[in-house]
């Protein structure tokens, strides 16, 4: 077996993992608080890299240096996704609170139609192509191409977010707030928590890691159009449910199992057949353990 | 300090309050019986904001609190024991009593408190970072009363803390509530099944049936009142 093939593989798989990581973490977490399946998530990723492209379009004339472009489009993408997390949360889901959870998920649906429509029609339908912006890393030299420097970044930055957002969630007030919330919404409300600064606070953490993919994913594969928060969201979601929606690590490792999947798959089998792998998985993990892998089944002592 | 004023609560087009009043005055230990579906709990949940009422008016310490949310009636001094304990399943005996705490910003008094608290219930302390769904009816119910008291409420509501537990356990819930009540002067609105044990801690007590009140009177004046005895009362 060629060895140099397998960790090109292995290293690819967890690059896309890791862009699934970042995506499933909103639906994950949003499911939590709120239960539901957010269906407009892959379309703030889009709109993440669709903001960073149209700043670095505009940055691009400036001559400053590309690194420090794409930091700026980075922030700046991030903040509008987290933007337009929290909008869709006021204006499409806040309302049906205590509606039939139906409701909230076909709105949900419709707002994913409507922003895949909206960006449309306001950029184009073909693919646009993403600029280069990270150089190579001069110690890559050496590697062979089994990495690139855009990889190695997206595996970093994903590894501190992952750190970061673990200690948010067990230590701070906020995140012990949100885990109150998820865990029982009324008491949360009894014990003082404002859960709609709480909820809104969710849709903020899931749109920043979802954009910060869209961003990274764009500069490594090079081109995007509006459709990629469809394919990238639910593929996504299949990670998020085959880790145990609800629970965090769960996404993680199911973003992980699911991008080595994809990618020793079409690796060793046939690329034909890539978007069936995801799904194939998804029906064997749930045959076995229907809650996911680190899903946990409701008990309630009474 | 409290008044219900002709309160009318609904579930869809259900009338679950058909306009009730109550007014506790401060230090008070007021308990409130009735059978099953009266609207006890619906009472609290809409003092408190869960449940925001259709008509009328509720007015604490001088405020209209009616449609207040929630966190706004839990920050000025409102807590509830909630029926059937509603431990937060997944997160630690410690953190259950930080989040009762959630509007307090003095680390210090809290953390007075918790050690108040693990002293009162020493079951609490050796368990602190077991998760609260562990924990067995009488030491959720413990720790769910705890976690009211780590907000220092002047008013807190229970929902029938001595449900489902050994009756040496109820005579400690009751003991504390008498002691909560008598060492921080703190108010105490008590809904109880359990009338005989009820109406010897309260001071004064209501009677609700079907989404009314229909008495009001000392404790001593229900204990006699044959009425309440046949009822309630079960002798
Ligand atoms: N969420 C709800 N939706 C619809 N109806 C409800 C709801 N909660 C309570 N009810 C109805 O309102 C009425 C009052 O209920 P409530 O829970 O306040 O009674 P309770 O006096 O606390 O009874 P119990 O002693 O059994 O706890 C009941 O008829 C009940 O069926
Ligand atoms: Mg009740």
């Amino acid at each position: 077996m060629d060895l140099d093939y397998f960790f090109q593989l292995f290293l690819g798989g967890m690059t896309r993992g890791s862009i699934y990581a970042l995506i499933a973490l909103g639906y994950t977490m949003v499911y939590g608080i709120i239960k539901l399946i957010n269906f407009a998530h892959g379309e703030i990723y889009m709109i993440g890299a669709f903001t960073a492209l149209i700043i670095v379009g505009a940055l691009g004339m400036t001559g400053l240096n590309p690194v420090l472009i794409f930091l700026i489009a980075g922030v700046i993408a991030v903040l509008t996704s987290a933007g337009y997390g929290v909008t869709i949360e006021r204006i499409a889901y806040k309302p049906l609170r205590n509606a039939p959870r139906l409701s909230a998920l076909i709105s949900a649906i419709g707002m994913s139609l409507f922003l895949q429509n909206y960006v449309l029609l306001a950029q184009t339908s073909n693919f646009l192509p993403f600029p280069t912006l990270i150089p190579e890393f001069k110690f890559l030299a050496n590697a062979g191409g089994i990495i690139s420097s855009t990889q190695i970044i997206i595996l970093a930055t994903t590894a501190l977010v992952m750190v970061v957002l673990t200690l948010l969630i067990k230590f701070t007030r906020i995140g012990k707030a949100m885990r109150a919330t998820s865990q029982d919404r009324q008491m949360a409300q009894l014990v003082g928590i404002g859960i709609n600064k709480v909820i809104a606070f969710t849709f903020v953490i899931g749109s920043f890691t979802a954009a910060l993919g869209g961003v990274l994913i764009c500069s490594h594969i090079g081109q995007i159009n509006f459709y990629i928060g469809f394919i990238a969201g639910i593929k996504a979601f299949v990670a998020a449910v085959l880790g145990g929606i609800g629970s965090i690590p769960g996404a993680v490792l199911g973003s992980f199992v699911l991008g080595l999947t994809e990618s020793f798959g079409t690796g060793y089998i046939s690329s034909d057949y890539e978007d069936v792998f995801a799904f194939l998985f998804l029906v064997l993990i749930l045959t076995i353990r229907p809650s996911g892998i680190l899903g946990r089944e409701k008990k309630a002592k009474v | 300090m409290l008044k219900l004023e002709d309160v009318v609560t609904c579930y869809g087009n259900i009338k679950a309050l058909k306009g009730i009043s109550i007014t506790i005055q401060p230090g008070e230990i007021i308990t409130v019986i009735g059978a099953n579906g009266a609207g006890k709990s619906t009472t609290l949940m809409t003092i408190c904001g869960i449940i925001p009422p259709r008509q009328g008016k509720i007015i604490y310490e001088g405020q209209d609190i009616t449609n207040a949310e929630p966190d706004k009636i839990v920050g000025m001094g409102i807590s509830q024991v909630p029926e059937g304990r509603r431990i937060f399943p997944f997160l630690t005996v410690q953190e259950n009593l930080d989040m009762g705490a959630y509007l307090r910003r003095d680390t210090d008094g809290i953390k007075r408190d918790r050690d108040y608290i693990y002293e009162l219930f020493p079951i609490l302390a050796e368990r602190r970072n077991q998760a609260g769904g562990t924990l067995s009816g009488g030491e959720q119910q413990m720790l769910a009363i705890s976690r009211a008291l780590m907000a220092k409420p002047k008013l807190l509501l229970m929902d029938e803390p001595s449900l489902g537990l050994a009756p040496i356990i109820v005579q400690q819930i009751f003991s504390i509530i008498t002691k909560i009540n008598q060492e921080n002067g703190t108010t105490i609105l008590l809904v109880e099944q359990n009338a005989n044990m009820a109406l010897k801690v309260a001071h004064r007590g209501y009677v609700m049936e079907t989404g009314r009140i229909t008495m009001e009177d000392t404790a001593k004046g229900l204990v006699s009142n044959p009425e309440v005895k046949d009822a309630y009362l079960g002798v």
